[in-house]
């Protein structure tokens, strides 16, 4: 396994120039995690606009991985209704489970299939993984998703 | 360099022969985290599960016989390791069970004490009364004395850090006063390296009469450590960390602390008789001892304590004090990297955290293991310790008795390998 394999050009371009990056003024849910084996913070923001689309506000510290993830979140929900947005984390979340063998959909995931190098380093997925999982939490702080499981008979 | 030899301490070491990372020898730099094992230390439990294994300390068949044999054996071999008695030696599932035991016997003396049982006061807390740390502990020798003080009343007080990982003890007197019950503090920070007038300090608590406690996890498996020397009433360390199995803690105490404490985890094995409405318990150290023994992982620590006395501990430590001293100098001259911590070879052990300018510590560590180089990454669970000089996380060398100067060497190249990937101006 190479390196390069672990960090993509498109990762370390979304490190170095986040997108999106900033918190919102009056966002609806907002969710802080850390992993606690390492220490790396994200705040989520989210919020909706006028016509429906998930708006996305965040902060953080932590490793290239963490962070680029968190920039590519941005940059495949801003905007998209939500029940979309929960289609894209659910494919992101089965590709980080993948143990690198998925052969992910460009037109789900966009930048985010750079990241199925990272599904062979365990020690990385909870990297990859911690703004995906803050935005769940953020929605149903911001009652934009119910509880997981809630709905189930 | 010293009177270690380092090729030949390496052939009895099986991991070390492993490649990892698309076949790149293994050069193993995380050893504040957990030791590797000899094979003796492997032989050893083997041998006794193929011979002697039994419950321990119950049943009179030979092999209960031989094991309780084997158990009682390894604990006069870390007793006689440490300085200390045998009946001083308490065994623990780890270092963290060691001061939870100790901070438990607060907590639970001032529960009994509400309700009537005749407890030692010096372990009955309340409002008003302190407790003291240092800034640079280990979560392990931190959260139970949050929750001690959290179940009592009691205050947690902490002796805070200078810029260059020491201790600032010129306010001590006034931390450590008339109101401090207890106070516990780590002989050799894990993160930092620092090692601490921890001599100093206990007289400073017994002064005001206070319980001493002191965390030794990294400083016994790398130094000549006395226990009695220390002046403390508590000392605390793992196996794991000095080429013992995973799964066996140290507790040493005075007789006199050890008598006045009352148990901690509860049931067979540390009583003295038992009846439906009350029990009475064993002396120590069997009265914190409950339960069917951890007999294997105590043969092997015996084993790795012949395996480290035989080498000495003075050579030891100074083969380690050249390690440091090397690491120092090699990774302090790279341009943007800061060391965390003693930058002079004094006072201080191999631990060195690190941190490179532009570059996440996971990131750092990401290409050094994939130069099959093992170091720890993250805030080595002393997240306020990495809070307190500004860092998210660092990087952390640990090197010990199997690691030489070339090691050292390909760590460098590592880091300067990290910056040249990520495109950080050195």
């Amino acid at each position: 396994m190479s390196l390069e394999s672990l960090y993509q050009d498109i990762i370390l371009d979304h490190y170095k120039y986040p997108r999106g990056r900033g918190l919102m003024e009056s966002p609806l849910g907002t969710a802080f995690h850390v992993n606690p084996t390492c220490g790396d913070e994200i705040d989520m923001q989210v919020a909706t606009s006028e016509d429906g689309g998930l708006l996305i506000g965040y902060e953080g510290t932590g490793c290239s991985i963490s962070q680029a993830s968190a920039s590519v979140l941005y940059e495949l929900v801003q905007g998209r209704p939500v029940a979309d947005a929960e289609g894209i984390r659910l494919a992101f979340v089965d590709l980080m489970h993948s143990k690198g063998h998925a052969d992910p959909d460009e037109e789900v995931l966009g930048d985010a299939i750079a990241f199925v190098g990272v599904a062979k380093y365990p020690a990385r997925i909870k990297c990859a993984l911690l703004p995906w999982m803050a935005l769940q939490d953020a929605e149903i702080k911001g009652g934009l998703m119910s509880e997981p499981g809630s709905d189930q008979e | 360099m010293t009177g270690i030899d380092v090729e030949s301490i390496r052939s009895d070491f099986p991991i070390l022969k492993r490649r990892v990372r698309d076949d790149k020898p293994l050069i193993y730099l995380d050893n504040a985290a957990t030791s590797q094992k000899p094979v003796e230390v492997l032989d050893a439990e083997r041998t006794y599960y193929e011979t002697s294994n039994a419950a321990a300390h119950r049943g009179a068949h030979q092999l209960a016989e031989e094991a309780t044999e084997a158990y009682e054996l390894a604990r006069a071999q870390v007793a006689g390791f440490v300085g200390a008695d045998a009946s001083n030696i308490v065994f623990t599932k780890n270092a963290t069970e060691s001061l939870n035991l100790a901070a438990y016997a607060f907590a639970n003396a001032t529960a009994l004490s509400r309700w009537g049982t005749s407890v030692d006061p010096r372990f009955v807390l309340q409002p008003g009364d302190s407790v003291v740390v240092t800034e640079m502990e280990h979560h392990a020798n931190l959260v139970p004395w949050q929750e001690v003080c959290a179940k009592t009343g009691a205050s947690l007080r902490w002796v805070p850090l200078t810029d260059d990982g020491r201790l600032e003890l010129a306010g001590l007197d006034g931390i450590i006063d008339a109101s401090t019950k207890v106070v516990s503090v780590v002989h050799q920070s894990n993160i930092l390296g620092t090692i601490n007038p921890v001599v100093e300090i206990m007289a400073k608590a017994h002064a005001v009469g206070a319980v001493g406690v002191v965390d030794a996890c990294q400083s016994i498996p790398h130094l000549p450590v006395d226990v009695s020397a220390l002046g403390a009433d508590l000392v605390a360390w793992s196996g794991h960390k000095m080429l013992g199995p995973t799964g066996i803690g140290l507790l040493y105490g005075t007789a006199e602390i050890l008598d006045a404490m009352p148990p901690f985890l509860t049931g067979g094995s540390m009583i003295a008789t038992v009846e439906m409405e009350r029990s009475t318990y064993a002396a120590a150290p069997q009265k914190f001892e409950a339960g069917v023994p951890m007999v294997a992982q105590a043969v092997g620590l015996g084993a790795a304590v012949n395996y480290l006395e035989r080498l000495g501990m003075a050579q030891v430590a100074a083969h380690e004090q050249v390690l440091t001293a090397y690491s120092l100098m090699a990774i302090g001259k790279i341009p943007g990297v800061r060391i965390i911590g003693p930058r002079a070879a004094v006072d201080r052990g191999s631990a060195i955290s690190f941190v490179v300018a532009g570059i996440h510590p996971h990131d750092v560590g990401q290409v050094l293991d994939n130069m099959g180089i093992a170091v720890r990454v993250g805030h080595h669970c002393a997240w306020p310790t990495c809070r307190r000089f500004g860092v998210p996380a660092t990087t952390r060398i640990s090197p010990y008795i199997y690691n030489d100067l070339n090691d050292i060497d390909a760590l460098v190249e590592g880091i300067v390998e990290a910056q040249r990937f990520f495109k950080v101006a050195s």
